[in-house]
């Protein structure tokens, strides 16, 4: 029994230390089910054009500057090519993005927001970045005649851009770190500090491996393409090798996961853990190996027969995305199952407490003997001169009693003067009180003159 | 608000998503809705005659380049700056628009894609001669749909627009449908259409004086061509202003709490009419030299003064739509404070510090005022204010109490503050208790000599008011 009560009160003290904020009171818009599927589907389609546009970028980076160095055209008309695909993928980024967005809003809420305002300034950055790196990479594309004796500046153009998405994955990353934290809301000091969270850095190279692997086998299957014309297109470059050099990539990329997998799931915090989503994840890790083993025999195999098991080995690395994506969701609830139970809670206590203080407040009280005795004039004061005007002392505008000493026996100008006041005091003009009728006028300025 | 408090005390919050957002209005008005439609026109002219053909894939250049860089981008920065700053109010509106905006969204995609595919395969080359005519019969059509979903993207959001800004449906009806039937839609949709029109005529203009060589016979074509097309609609966007301009009071009048406002929003509206006559006539008179005297050119940079004044007329407009909805975020549902009005009465009576997870002083103290005072003032005002930026409230104090150059007087501020949106009607009553009113006058009474910014979570992190330190205070 005592052990028990001391973790309790452990829990009752971790609880203390991370805030507890109240939910909307709005219902979820579809059943909650649902809109997880609609995240995690909807997120993985962002998140394979965002591989794209990354992993195309860097890879178009890489084959203009061995062009240059091996002064070889036909990397330079590769570096074009990849460049076109990249440009189109960079838009569905941004649009395939929106719905992902709107439903980790409505769907996290408060952990959203809260990791967003903690890291604020960074995270509204992400809009002007990535307009100057979608800049930067049509400058890049649209100038490859005029730039193509001073390829330096050519490459910096494109470097810089590459730069900016190497930069900005580390934005998203934080913030998602952050929203599945709450007992960490508290030791964030903005975006720098948040960088420290454990598994930012780990999360980041999974993200660039993917990139690269994702890249690799979509730009396998776009130079492979009939309608392709790659002989019409390239002088000394063969299709063969190219198809080589984009499996290497795949393959390189997707070894190396397995080495930076082990790390993200071991920097993970705890809470979030569990063996439902370890079981998902490393399913989907094993589904990856026999599409790695094909690419490897296909790499290694006959020339003629490279590209055969293609959609097979597409198929399964798809599988095994599908499978990260819904782990990776599963880990975020885990971790936010019991805050979301506490933030639950406060939310109905909450909705409860403003229901009773509205109900005491409508309750006829106290305040009904007061209304009673206003006088009509009084009504006028208290709706539409109270603002700026006390009885017996210089708000805005002078006291009322200053008022009925000047207009003493003068109901007409002083009725006047409300209508459409002048300037005599310095500080802001007494607006014209147009909204008040004769009746209105004449009632609160006899209640002004009776004031002594 | 139960979020952590993003602030920006120089700029303001305001100003950051009104910047993100007038500046997606431009380019999705002036680039996309009403400059599709042009290029389109010119594709059309140009099967017969290859010039034209070329001058709108130069324009459409400059239109892809930005819509779907800056356009794009500011779209979403309209989602990233106002959950920023406003995440009570756009967590609801999600919450109950989903379906709307996932709609929308499609919508969107679709339009994205369109565009692609129109700039991306104009100039594909086809096997034969009749393939080539074939292809490019295909390449208007996308034209035709590009433009007509560029404009049912537009007639959406003017629903959620509308829907926000429609006393009472929010309380009544949350159906997006209300959001089409709302009295204001029809007029705003179409005065939106015509403008649109007009501005990506003065665009298409500018840009061809850049594109075309003075002396050619293109240059006078497309002069007179943009120039008609600028006359054209001119008089429907003066007409449909108006149309928009006598809906307004109908449908908003009843929004205002109390007849002083409409003084106030008189002078606003006013000057709608006065920028909405001034602007179009301004154009009328460029516009007009063009058509008559297509040969003499002035300056290229001259053609810039039509755009811009298009943009001004296009920015007030949004400026008007904004302010009218005051003092409400949501119509008659959430205050711009972000309070719900069905939270007032529990607020005023228990003060707001209480409720707010995230705040260092859960209660006002005789030691802690200055402190609690900071947190209503981030909690309460900075949504709109600063304490020394834009809209600030030293300013505003300073003014009303006559620049003196003396300390406000504290009983003076209180009366005023607890009364002001009787009198000002765009601002929402003071939310706290009377506790957290003292507190907030101790505050800025304070930086009206020693200004100090406050500073919002992004820069000071959070710290929290702990549970000991509440009983602490409230056992003196």
């Amino acid at each position: 029994m005592n052990i028990l009560a001391n973790i309790f009160s452990a829990c009752l003290l971790l609880v203390q230390q991370t805030p507890v904020p109240k939910d909307l009171p709005l219902p979820l818009p579809l059943p909650e089910e649902l809109l997880v599927v609609l995240l995690v589907v909807s997120f993985l389609v962002h998140i394979l054009f965002v591989n794209l546009m990354f992993g195309g970028a860097l890879l178009t980076l890489f084959f203009e500057a061995l062009g240059y160095v091996k002064k070889n055209e036909d990397y330079d008309k590769l570096s074009l090519e990849i460049a076109k695909t990249t440009t189109v993928n960079k838009s569905m980024a941004v649009v395939m993005g929106v719905a992902p967005l709107l439903t980790i809003n409505t769907l996290y809420t408060l952990y959203f927001y809260t990791a967003n305002a903690l890291t604020g300034l960074m995270w509204i950055m992400i809009i002007p970045l990535v307009i100057v790196a979608f800049l930067l990479l049509y400058a890049h594309k649209y100038t490859y005649e005029a730039l193509r004796h001073n390829k330096p500046l050519h490459l910096a153009i494109l470097a810089l851009a590459v730069g900016l998405f190497l930069f900005i994955p580390l934005i998203f990353l934080t913030n998602i770190n952050l929203m599945i934290q709450p007992d960490k809301w508290l030791m964030v000091k903005g975006f720098v500090s948040a960088l420290g969270l454990p598994n930012v850095w780990p999360r980041y190279f999974h993200f660039i491996m993917a990139s690269l692997g994702v890249t690799g086998l979509f730009l396998f299957w776009w130079f492979s393409r009939r309608a392709y014309d790659f002989e019409g297109t390239f002088n000394t470059l063969k299709l063969y090798d190219l198809k080589k050099r984009f499996y290497s990539i795949t393959f390189g990329a997707s070894v190396a996961q397995f080495l930076i997998g082990p790390i993200v799931l071991l920097t993970l915090p705890e809470k979030g853990l569990s063996w439902h989503m370890i079981l998902v994840i490393v399913t989907g890790a094993s589904i990856s190996i026999p599409a790695l083993v094909y690419i490897w025999k296909e790499i290694n195999g006959e020339p003629a027969k490279i590209g055969r098991r293609f959609p097979w080995i597409a198929t399964c690395l798809s599988f095994t995305v599908i499978f990260m994506g819904y782990g990776r969701h599963l880990y975020r609830a885990t971790s936010l199952e019991t805050h979301q139970k506490l933030v639950k809670q406060k939310t109905e206590e909450y909705r409860l407490a403003v229901e009773e203080a509205r109900k005491e407040a409508l309750s006829p009280q106290k305040d009904t003997t007061q209304v009673a005795v206003l006088s009509p004039g009084q009504v006028v004061y208290e709706n539409n001169c109270k603002a700026c005007h006390a009885l017996d002392q210089t708000l805005v505008g002078p006291s009322f009693k200053e008022a009925a000493a000047i207009y003493k026996n003068d109901k007409a100008s002083l009725m006047a003067w409300i209508k459409k006041p002048g300037k005599k005091r310095e500080g802001a003009a007494m607006p014209a009180q147009t909204q008040l009728n004769e009746k209105e006028l004449g009632d609160v300025a006899d209640w002004i003159l009776t004031l002594k | 608000m139960d979020f952590p408090i993003f602030h920006l005390d120089f700029f303001g919050d305001r100003l950051m998503i009104a910047v993100i957002a007038i500046l997606h209005v431009l380019i999705n008005h002036g680039l996309a809705v009403g400059l599709v439609p042009i290029v389109l026109c010119m594709e059309i002219k140009g099967l017969k005659d290859p010039t034209w053909d070329r001058l709108a894939y130069k324009i459409l250049t400059v239109a892809f380049i930005i819509t779907t860089t800056v356009g794009a981008l500011t779209g979403v920065g309209i989602w990233f700056s106002s959950s920023l700053i406003n995440p009570y109010s756009i967590g609801s509106l999600i919450r109950v628009f989903y379906g709307a905006w996932f709609v929308e969204w499609t919508v969107f995609v679709t339009e994205v894609i369109l565009i692609m595919i129109y700039y991306l395969t104009w100039k594909k080359k086809h096997k034969t001669e009749a393939h080539q005519l074939v292809g490019k019969s295909y390449h208007v059509l996308t034209g035709y749909a590009l433009a007509i979903f560029s404009w049912v993207t537009m007639a959406i959001i003017v629903a959620i627009l509308g829907f926000m800004m429609d006393p009472g449906n929010w309380n009544n009806d949350r159906t997006f449908l209300s959001g089409f039937t709302n009295p204001i839609y029809v007029p705003q949709l179409t005065f939106r259409t015509f403008l649109a029109l007009t501005t990506g005529g003065a665009v298409a203009l500018c840009l061809t004086m850049f594109f075309t060589d003075k002396n050619s016979e293109i240059r006078k074509k497309s002069v007179r061509f943009l120039s008609k097309w600028i006359f054209a609609f001119i008089p429907f966007t003066l007409i449909a202003g108006f149309w928009y301009y006598l809906v307004i009071p109908e449908g908003m009048l009843k929004n205002m709490s109390v007849a002083v406002g409409t003084q106030q929003f008189q002078n606003y509206y006013e000057i709608l009419r006065q920028v909405l006559m001034y602007s179009l006539g301004g154009v009328l008179l460029i516009v007009g030299f063009a058509f008559l005297y297509p040969r003499f050119t002035p300056p290229k940079w001259a053609f810039f003064i039509p755009v811009l004044l298009m943009f001004g007329l296009l920015g007030y407009f949004e400026r008007v739509r904004e302010f009218i909805r005051k003092p409400y975020v949501i119509g008659g549902y959430m205050y711009s404070n972000t309070f719900r009005v069905e939270d007032y009465p529990l607020l005023q009576r228990d003060g707001i510090l209480k409720h707010s997870a995230f705040v260092s002083t859960k209660e006002v103290t005789a030691h802690n005022q200055y402190e609690a005072g900071k947190n209503v003032f981030l909690i309460a005002c900075s949504r709109c204010h600063t304490t020394g930026g834009v809209n600030s409230l030293v300013e505003k104090f300073d003014n009303m109490y006559g620049n003196t150059g003396k300390p406000w007087g504290a009983s003076a501020m209180k009366a005023y503050i607890s009364n002001m949106h009787l009198s000002r009607y765009y601002m929402p009553p003071f939310p706290g208790n009377e506790k957290e009113l003292d507190a907030l006058i101790v505050y800025l009474k304070g930086i009206q000599f020693n200004s100090a910014p406050a500073e919002g979570v992004q820069n000071t992190g959070l710290e929290l008011g702990t549970a000991k330190d509440q009983s602490l205070t409230s056992n003196p």
